[in-house]
């Protein structure tokens, strides 16, 4: 499936700019972002609150439009590679609707965008086990426990087979074993499909331990500080975060967050 | 003067019966039951008891019995008048005043015009006092049930109107990124996120819609109807000072709201089952 020949560029941005009006004046979120991702690739946002992470993966998946640069994506606008659905979106929190039950949700943007009530099923069936949730199909959202909730939204982005996965802390709220847990799981997933993920964090031990890319980012205005190639294997067991390597590159993302005064 | 005796007597331990029921067994769905069901009783008793024994003319208040023997006589006259009021009259204003206030609250969502523009109006026609149009209404649909439900729409269209337009705001900045990462459309975004989003807040006015249905259809036909009605009925029945009929009208009317309202809310309960508030009480 994957082409190891030659890269092919999935995301691109050159000079990405993005203000926000707000009630204080005009606020730079974003300033004069460059940057490719390519196909296969697992690129991690890190940064502190307000360096603008979750406004460019906004911006890559069409829910923010920047003002100046260009960004591209598979090639297109972000809002044409919306429409033809080139990602799906895992918010901070699962967002599942109270009314469905798990597989409702999950097959939710199945139904919008069309798909036949035979392979709604299947799909929706296949997801669940990728996220390992089969046998919950028919539980509601709100008998689930958060982690479960979380897997169940990572299914429902999944459902429709998207090449790029865009998550914006996706385990933010859960805490550390579980997050432990999902963050093995999702690497899995990652290996086993062969999607382009886009994951924003602030945890510096998840970023290293998940990418292959690591973009550190800082605040007033949102810029990129840093860009660090991961050197660990793509095969990564939990306790590879004991190692010498893992230990050495979440130093340089430190020194890149401090570099940005990010502890300002 | 054993009646009121023997009435507060019964107060006095029926009230220590239900004391003692609901702290000790209010988990008891059956006790749960019982427990109003006798205060009820208590309340008619006393009532019986003190009028009787204190010799209050039936015109000031009569006894529950004589009330219940009249409800007895009298159930083809007071089928008619329901059958009137409640089922002509208010039911078929009930539904064509919610069906339009839920389409308009749609119309008001989807266009800021109509936001600013009808809002107000619609305010306006609420505060509008019922003696007032429901006149002009029996002018404009004639005598017939036809008006009562012209009154009724005017009275339940705004508290559902309210309730829609908020409910239909109901949804939050998160889930609507969602139904745009899918590139739905409106209609889409409308009956998969907001409408079933918006149910809780719709069923708050479908609530409080029907007492004002019931209040709605008896008040207008005070203003002239065909010789049925509830509303007709308690007014010609004080003329002639037969107040046992007034008050087996107001038992029906009583009855007749809380079936509609217990309704409604049974309704509610299938449709909003995920909702916080009807969860826990399965």
């Amino acid at each position: 499936m994957k082409d190891l020949s030659g890269a092919q560029t999935v995301i691109e941005a050159k000079g990405v700019g993005l203000v926000f009006e707000t009630g204080d004046g005009p606020l730079q979120a974003l300033k004069d972002i460059s940057l490719t991702i390519e196909r296969g690739e697992f690129v991690s946002f890190i940064g502190p609150s307000g360096c603008g992470k979750t406004t460019l993966l906004r911006a890559i998946a069409a829910l923010e439009y920047p003002n100046e640069g260009t960004l591209t994506v598979n090639g297109m606008p972000p809002d044409k590679a919306r429409q033809s659905r080139a990602y799906g979106y895992v918010f901070q929190a699962a967002g599942l609707y109270p009314w469905r039950t798990i597989a409702g949700n999950v097959q939710l943007p199945l139904e919008i965008m069309g798909f036949s009530r035979a392979e709604r099923a299947e799909r929706v069936a296949r997801v669940l086990k990728l996220v390992d949730l089969d046998g919950f199909g028919k539980k509601f959202p709100w008998q689930l426990s958060g982690g479960m909730q979380q897997r169940a939204s990572i299914a429902r982005a999944l459902a429709f087979d998207a090449d790029i996965l865009l998550m914006d802390e996706p385990f933010g709220a859960l805490d550390e074993i579980v997050r432990d847990r999902l963050n093995e799981e999702l690497l899995k997933l990652w290996a086993a499909t062969s999607k382009t993920i886009g994951f924003v964090t602030h945890s510096i031990p998840e970023a290293v331990y998940l990418s292959t890319k690591i973009v550190v980012m800082s605040p007033r205005p949102g810029r990129i500080t840093d860009v660090i190639e991961s050197t660990l294997p793509r095969e990564r067991p939990l306790d590879i975060r004991d190692s010498a390597e893992f230990l050495e590159i979440a130093h340089r993302v430190r020194e890149g967050l401090r570099a940005g005064h990010a502890y300002d | 003067m054993i009646w009121a005796w023997g009435s507060l007597a019964f107060w006095a331990l029926a009230t220590a019966l239900n004391v003692w029921l609901a702290r000790a067994h209010s988990r008891n769905r059956a006790v749960r039951l019982f427990i109003p069901a006798l205060f009820g009783a208590t309340l008619l008793l006393v009532w019986e008891g003190l009028v009787r024994s204190l010799g209050v003319s039936p015109v000031i208040l009569p006894p529950p019995s004589m009330i219940g023997v009249r409800i007895a006589e009298s159930l083809p006259i007071l089928w008619a008048d329901f059958s009137q009021t409640i089922l002509k009259g208010a039911l078929s204003g009930y539904l064509i005043g919610c069906g339009v206030a839920v389409a308009v609250a749609v119309l008001i969502d989807r266009s800021p015009f109509l936001q600013r523009g009808l809002l107000p109006v619609g305010n306006f026609v609420a505060a509008l006092p019922i003696v007032g149009i429901a006149p002009i209404l029996v002018m404009w649909f004639g005598f017939d049930w036809q008006s009562k439900a012209a009154v009724v729409v005017v009275m339940v269209f705004f508290p559902v109107l309210v309730n829609m337009v908020a409910g239909l705001k109901a949804t939050d900045a998160l889930q609507r990124d969602q139904m745009a990462t899918w590139s739905a459309s409106y209609w889409q975004g409308l009956f998969k996120l907001r409408m079933p989003a918006a149910m809780p807040f719709l069923f708050n006015g479908l609530k409080i819609a029907t007492t004002l249905a019931l209040i709605g259809a008896i008040v207008a036909e005070f203003f002239g109807s065909p010789t049925r009605g509830m509303g007709f009925r308690i007014s010609t029945a004080v003329g002639q000072l037969d107040l046992p009929l007034v008050w087996a009208e107001i038992a029906v009317a009583a009855f007749a709201g809380s079936a509609f309202y217990g309704l409604v809310a049974v309704i509610e309960k299938g449709v909003t089952f995920w909702h916080p508030s009807q969860r826990g009480r399965a």
